[in-house]
């Protein structure tokens, strides 16, 4: 590089990424956002300063050596950009899309302070596609172990603990209730967020390093943890079995046809292609007036999903204000792009009743913001006076949603008071042998943190085994020189591996 | 796993058919009340079905199933002794709790009758004195008799033409043996709604503990929808994890009957768009294609044909 690269000498702007036509895509289940070309991406490369202090890695959940990646990019080294995410983000073209980035890394991008933030996001989904086009795969050498691990939910936490223990040479089958693997990826997001190709790809590429998938099971019903663990032959299990269990408003009119919870939208949509009715076999309500309770991720998807199944007007309905709406700022962006009409500070009061056991409309009050709450957000309170009617057909909920039961029933796991599974900080559960993460530990999270705590127990699982791992070295706590260990820095991370360069010019 | 093959099947009458499939982990895991969500092709609805019968040994689950709409139609065409459904899963639900009843009473009407003779056996096996009382619209369509009779002390079979057993419906048996036994611990309906209500109103006098079994409309089985919520004792529960056994006196059966019908329109469009292109396929004559597009006309704009219109168009 000949000059340093400043804030002021590098591409001032975001390079933007090719959207399909808001009205255009309002109509078909496309994906939205088109994805960067290599020029795009390489120019976008070229926003980086490499910050010594490197903040968008403290911002990532899992730690992903950005700076690192795009570096590669802009030396048009994509295989190496991949291995460098790979090393710590198994499903890049996935986090790439999903990842709520200006809450994270291009939250704290030093870029972001002047400028608009290093669009990492897109530079991640750019390398992870590149990835599925050229078919490359990162399969490590792997010495199979003796070891039989058992994964309960094939969503992004069961994925990445599997491709872990797999990667340390165990036999790893990964159960899953549904007919398809992918948990809310495939059943929850929908294709033009998030296409299925993507996530199919993805789990190949886990079949690949040799984990069987067993789709059609439903653990603890089937058979229990206990019986894996004393009965199947498992060694250690892992469960990430998600919190799908949604939450109803609990107002009048709750149960009226007409009113169905975001999962049963977006389930029959995605998962069972209603929206291929009657090509496929399953029904999906089809609204003129579509009312979405919520404005986060889910109700976002739902919205969007309604207006493509030929919604005349859909509304999203949000007790608090849009600053305070917990969509990723694409997804709340593309939706208001698209003709969503966003009523803030409105809270329901009851459904109406047509009389034939529909919906006729639904009743709200205003609301106003009051003091903080515990979450940290302003409290909104109800406007004395100011309900109000309006016309709708449909209402979904996407209010957030709870604890699975069936875990809780049918083993002896301990729960916390809410119904999650407990764990200590190692994720592991009360049963021994038995770690848990994901949705079902922290409650509703993100793809990157169920990913993450999907990884962080496969080191545990591995402790618990008695594999080694390169990730886990000998730390003597007594010794005030922590940090370094027989006098090399540990961060190096190289005591059970050691990489020779191979390339004479380097 | 299993690969989901029928390795027998039964037709009782040209409604009613009997499926048993090969799944040998579940027919060990499996216990009364419980349910299996199937699904015939990668195109199909998942449906939920009740666990009619189970054998450990053979490794088979047994399923009963009414021919009612497009999705077990097909199945009562399609699915032949070494065919393989393309899903199933389960057990799932609940199971049926066991009592220290003495004497119960096991109600099983329509497409309830089947599922409701494991419960029948359980009780059996617990040593309970287990009286059923079975209702068909006519003789023609009765079975499983010896079944039930070789598990059951009392069999009351109503049929609601007289053909068989006491004429009437399934009621009029249960005041039967509600009249001929004082002693009665706990009755157990299975069936459509409407019979189901009616069952908790007969029992509801003499405070007799009165389990149903609700069947609203499911998706995934596994309590992620909240499609298959019901109203019990005024609170919101989702049959498929919570249930699908809950006290009939405390189930809003109407609430429970609207709800079924969410889909009705729809559905029907698409068993009559099936049973056309069945004919179709055996007819294939311009008379006939004609015929069919003036029906599709006639049908809800929600409706598109595109194979149809391709095969007009060609
Ligand atoms: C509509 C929607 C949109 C979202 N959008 C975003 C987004 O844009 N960005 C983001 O970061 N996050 C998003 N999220 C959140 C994110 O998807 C979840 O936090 C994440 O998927 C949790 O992963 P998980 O592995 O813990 O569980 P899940 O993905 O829920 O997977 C659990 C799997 O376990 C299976 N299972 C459950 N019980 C059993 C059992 N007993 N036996 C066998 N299998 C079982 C389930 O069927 C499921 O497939 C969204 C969520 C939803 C619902
Ligand atoms: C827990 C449970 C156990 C069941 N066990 C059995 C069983 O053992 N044998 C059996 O034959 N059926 C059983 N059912 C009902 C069965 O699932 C439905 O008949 C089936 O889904 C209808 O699908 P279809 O596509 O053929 O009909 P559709 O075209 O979907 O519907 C046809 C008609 O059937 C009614 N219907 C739709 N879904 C249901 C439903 N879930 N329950 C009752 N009626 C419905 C509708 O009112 C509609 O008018 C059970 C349902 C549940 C929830
Ligand atoms: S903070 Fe932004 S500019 Fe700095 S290294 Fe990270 S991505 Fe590059
Ligand atoms: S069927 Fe979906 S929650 Fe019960």
């Amino acid at each position: 590089m000949a000059t340093k690269r400043t804030i002021r000498n590098i591409p001032q702007t975001r390079t933007p990424m090719r959207e399909q036509d808001p009205k255009a895509r309002a109509a078909n289940f496309e994906e939205v956002a088109c994805g960067y070309t290599l020029d795009e991406a390489l120019r976008e490369s070229e926003r980086c300063l490499y910050c010594p202090d490197e903040p968008c890695i403290a911002g990532c959940p899992v730690g992903i050596n950005i700076p690192g990646f795009i570096k590669k990019i802009g030396e048009r080294n994509l295989h190496g950009a991949y291995d460098v995410l790979t090393d710590t983000n198994l499903l890049p073209s996935i986090c790439g899309r999903v990842c709520p980035q200006e809450s994270q890394c291009e939250g704290a991008c030093t870029v972001g302070v002047s400028l608009e933030a290093v669009a990492i996001g897109r530079l991640e989904r750019f390398v992870g596609d590149t990835a599925i086009k050229e078919g490359w795969v990162n399969i490590p050498h792997i010495e199979a172990g003796r070891f039989k691990v058992g994964i309960v939910g094939s969503g992004p936490a069961g994925m990445a603990c599997a491709a872990d223990m797999a990667k340390a040479g165990c036999d790893v089958t990964v159960y899953e209730a549904f007919h398809e693997a992918g948990g809310v990826l495939k059943y929850g997001i929908p294709d033009f967020r998030l296409p299925n190709a993507v996530i199919d790809a993805e789990i190949e590429n886990l079949k690949k390093l040799g984990v069987t998938f067993e789709c059609n099971t439903l653990v603890g019903r089937l058979f229990t943890i206990e019986q894996m663990i004393d009965e199947m032959g498992f060694h250690a299990v892992f469960v990430g079995v998600g919190a799908g269990y949604p939450t109803m408003l609990g107002i009048p009119g709750d149960s009226l046809n007409g009113v169905l919870s975001a999962n049963e939208l977006l389930t029959r949509c995605n998962l069972m292609r209603a929206r291929d009715f009657p090509d496929y076999d399953t029904p999906v309500p089809i609204g003129r007036r579509v009312a979405v309770v919520g404005a986060g991720n889910t109700a976002m998807d739902a919205m969007r999903v309604a207006l493509r199944l030929g919604a005349e007007k859909v509304y999203c309905i949000y007790r608090r204000s849009r600053t305070e709406a917990p969509a990723r700022a694409e997804e709340l962006h593309h939706a208001e792009q698209e003709g969503i009409e966003f009523h803030w500070l409105t809270s329901p009061v009851s459904i109406l009743d047509d009389g034939h056991g529909g919906v006729r409309g639904m009743r709200c009050v205003r609301m106003e913001l009051g003091e903080p709450d515990d979450s940290g957000r302003r409290r909104p309170v109800p406007v004395a006076g100011s309900e109000f009617d309006f016309e709708a057909d449909l209402i979904v909920y996407a209010i957030g949603t709870n604890a699975n039961p069936i875990m809780g029933q049918t083993s002896s796991l301990k729960l916390n008071t809410r119904g999650y599974i407990a764990t200590d900080d190692d994720l592991a559960t009360s049963v021994t042998g038995v770690f848990a993460g994901g949705d079902i530990v922290t409650g509703a999270a993100t793809v990157i943190e169920a990913m993450g705590a999907g990884r962080r127990a496969a080191r545990s699982l591995k402790a618990y085994l008695g594999i080694r791992d390169p990730w886990r070295p000998y730390r003597d706590a007594d010794r005030d020189d922590a940090g370094t260990l027989f006098g090399i820095d540990l961060r190096e991370r190289n005591f059970a591996r050691v990489r020779v360069a191979l390339k004479a010019d380097s | 796993m299993a690969n989901f093959e029928i390795v027998a099947r039964e037709d009782f009458s040209d409604v009613t058919y009997l499926l048993e499939v090969r799944h040998p982990l579940m027919a060990r895991a499996a216990k009364p009340g419980q349910f299996v969500i199937v699904m015939l092709t990668a195109r199909s609805e998942r449906i939920p079905l009740t666990i009619a019968d189970f054998d450990g040994h053979k490794g088979t689950v047994t399923l009963v199933i009414q021919a009612v709409g497009k999705t077990t139609r097909q199945m009562q065409q399609e699915c032949r002794v070494g065919t393989s459904l393309h899903a199933m899963v389960g057990p799932m639900g609940i199971p049926s709790p066991t009592t220290k009843a003495k004497k119960v009473v096991c109600v099983g009407g329509g497409l309830g009758v089947a599922p409701i003779f494991p419960q029948a056996r359980g009780f059996k096996d617990s040593g309970a004195y287990v009286i059923a009382v079975l209702g068909f619209r006519t003789k023609s369509l009765v079975f499983w008799r010896d079944k039930f009779a070789s598990c059951c002390d009392e069999l009351i079979l109503c049929t609601n033409d007289g053909s068989a057993g006491i004429k009437g419906l399934i009621t009029d048996g249960i005041k039967v043996a509600l009249d001929r036994h004082a002693d009665i611990d706990e009755v157990v309906a299975i069936g459509p709604p409407v019979m189901m209500k009616a069952c908790a109103d007969a029992t509801r006098p003499h405070q007799i503990k009165t389990i149903v079994s609700v069947n609203p409309i499911m998706v995934d089985g596994t309590g992620m929808c909240g499609g298959c919520r019901v109203k019990v004792g005024g609170q919101v529960k989702f049959a498929c994890v919570d249930g699908p056994d809950f006290d009939g006196h405390l189930v809003d059966f109407d609430d429970l009957m609207v709800r079924l019908r969410r889909y009705t329109t729809v559905e029907q469009a698409a068993q009559e768009r099936w049973s056309e292109s069945c004919r179709m396929t055996r007819q294939v004559g311009p008379s006939a294609l004609d015929a069919l597009a003036r029906g599709s006309a006639e049908q809800s704009e929600l409706l598109e044909l595109p194979e149809l219109n391709d095969a007009l168009g060609g």
